[in-house]
């Protein structure tokens, strides 16, 4: 999207433009907003390297000597990889819900003209603007009374229809995209409806598609208030309980409780740094519409 | 083909707001059917609750600090960053890293690390500045300027993620005539990137105005509903939640859903109406008859 061009037109730009000072400067600035940016991620992940007594000695050191235990500790404990299961679970099937059901619904809205296809674009976009916050206290209601309390769907559905909004705001424009005249030359071809849908849009809109997966999967691992209503047994826990629970549990075991929280973040960070372009990509298109 | 992603849509979305408008005029423990209506006494006794309104208070600090403090870092960053020079991909994701963490992650991380026997104290008193630490969660003081600073370590780069990917939206060729008639670096900005920038920064100060009229995760976890009302950081949502589910009283939850959601919507329309109107990309008003 507006990544392809990106490059190539700052490179031009900046050749163009004579700068007024150095870049030593901005390479400071940009060290020093880095140093503060990674600052808190360090504390937490060379935290769990230390022992309690390093901690409360000196909170702010460097680990001496590292210790691995911690992680160790959190790495063998079935309730850990219980709850890395459960928001793996839940990550995966809220992104293929999300992803399987807004293409559809993109396809309609992007491709064919019918009555109130405005108005059904305009309920998705304002979707976008109310977070799950708001519906909380009802959306409780809701899956207690479809018996899905503690249960892992009871957190999926309610995840795929409030990453509809963003899913479809992106996905329509790469789908409108598609020309026109493929759709001619594919039905000309012989190739109905739904076999153009299979074999033409879904391989063209591949990087939108992975756009909104990993936006919908880092938005569902992360989640918190949804899980916080619904899921009430530490069985059912995803990751983000599971590090609240057993920082209140731990409270003493400040080494181990930042063990358990490095080790949480990590597939957010990796899916993240695999797709960062993709990510951006997506967000910014999304945002200028 | 629309059909499932509507039906989800609705029966997740849609319907659990109009529920809410409808338990909101009862008393209603959550269990059985809600029968003891008392019109519009929960919205009373929100609107002349001091907690709600000291939380409300707090929401509207919020969004206005969110705007004066990281408007201006994430533009400096975005025009500092907008460059040719090694690294800048690597400098680019670094700075994104702390919105892609988890809020429970963050959260847990900087209660540690703010404590009053936390890492920052302990490195402000190695470096002799001991007289700087502060009970930075609990002082009453502070604690909301804290809240401040982790939010917009948080959410400062998805900022400086828009404004870049703007800035690369305004033709070279204005620079080029610029600079050729002697502008400086400032000007340009000032009379070229920043005026030109305006639809991305008007879509991030909308996006961040939503975002902060509804914030909880970030203070639930560090301060808990208690702690947050001392401390003076809790949010409309923190005490939605506190009086509502975590008291047992559905029906009022549900009231304050609505009075947030209400508050909510109508900056948004406003916002729309009167900020969004020059740009292309209202969402609510002119992106579906597009």
């Amino acid at each position: 999207m507006t990544l392809t061009t990106r490059n190539g037109s700052t490179r031009r730009r900046s050749d163009s433009r004579r700068l007024p000072w150095g870049s030593p400067i901005v390479y400071f600035v940009a060290l020093v907003v880095i140093a503060l940016m990674l600052g808190p991620v360090a504390y937490i992940i060379l935290g769990g390297f230390r022992t309690n007594s390093q901690i409360t000695v000196e909170p702010g050191g460097l680990p001496d000597p590292w210790v691995i235990q911690n992680y160790l500790d959190v790495l063998v404990s079935p309730i850990f990889w219980g709850e890395v299961w459960n928001s793996t679970v839940v990550g995966v099937a809220t992104t293929a819900g999300a992803v399987a059901l807004g293409l559809m619904a993109s396809y309609v809205l992007a491709r064919y003209s019918f009555r109130g296809r405005g108005l059904l674009y305009a309920l998705f976009a304002a979707g976008l603007m109310f977070p799950i916050t708001v519906a909380i206290t009802p959306l409780y209601i809701v899956v207690r009374n479809l018996g899905l309390m503690n249960t892992l769907p009871g957190v999926i559905l309610p995840q795929i229809a409030f990453a509809l909004p963003v899913t479809v705001i992106i996905l329509v424009p790469f789908l409108r995209a598609i020309p026109d005249e493929i759709q001619e030359a594919a039905s000309i071809d012989g190739c109905g409806r739904l076999s153009f849908f299979w074999r033409m849009v879904l391989p063209l809109s591949i990087p939108g598609v992975i756009t909104v997966s990993i936006l919908a999967f880092i938005g569902s691992w992360n989640a918190y208030l949804l899980p916080l209503f619904i899921l009430n047994n530490e069985a059912s826990f995803t990751l983000p309980l599971g590090v609240q629970a057993f920082s209140s549990q731990y409270s003493v075991d400040t080494a181990k409780v930042l063990a358990f929280t490095s080790l949480s973040m990590i597939p957010a960070l990796v899916f993240f740094s695999l797709f960062e372009r993709r990510i951006v990509g997506g967000l910014t298109g999304a945002v200028k519409g | 083909m629309a059909g499932p992603a509507v039906l989800v849509f609705l029966g997740f979305v849609i319907v659990p707001v109009i529920m809410a408008a409808y338990y909101g005029f009862f008393r209603w423990s959550g269990f059985g059917p809600a029968t003891d209506f008392v019109g519009l006494l929960n919205y009373v006794t929100i609107f002349n609750d001091p907690n709600f309104q000291q939380a409300l208070g707090h929401n509207l600090f919020i969004v206005v600090m969110s705007l004066v403090i990281q408007g201006p870092i994430a533009l400096l960053l975005a025009l500092l960053l907008n460059r040719r020079m090694r690294g800048q991909s690597v400098i680019r994701v670094l700075i994104f890293v702390p919105y892609v963490i988890a809020e429970v992650v963050v959260g847990t991380g900087f209660s540690l690390m703010l404590a009053t026997n936390g890492a920052l104290n302990g490195v402000l008193e190695n470096a002799g500045l001991g007289w700087l630490a502060q009970d930075w969660l609990a002082d009453p003081d502070i604690a909301i300027w804290t809240l401040m600073g982790i939010l917009t370590w948080k959410y400062v780069g998805f900022a400086v993620i828009l404004f870049l990917a703007g800035l690369q939206g305004i033709p070279e060729e204005l620079y080029e005539a610029a600079s050729i008639d002697g502008a400086s670096f400032w000007q340009i900005q000032r009379r070229i990137t920043i005026p030109l920038l305006g639809p991305t920064i008007r879509i991030w100060a909308f996006l961040s105005i939503i975002g902060a009229l509804q914030l909880f995760d970030l203070v639930y976890i560090i301060w808990g509903q208690y702690v947050s009302s001392v401390a003076g950081t809790n949010t409309m949502a923190i005490y939605m939640v506190a009086t509502g589910r975590n008291a047992g009283n559905f029906g009022y939850g549900n009231a304050v859903a609505v009075v947030i959601f209400l508050i909510s919507m109508v900056v948004a329309l406003l916002y729309q109406r009167f900020v969004l109107r020059r740009d292309t990309a209202g969402a609510i008003t002119e992106r579906g008859a597009k």
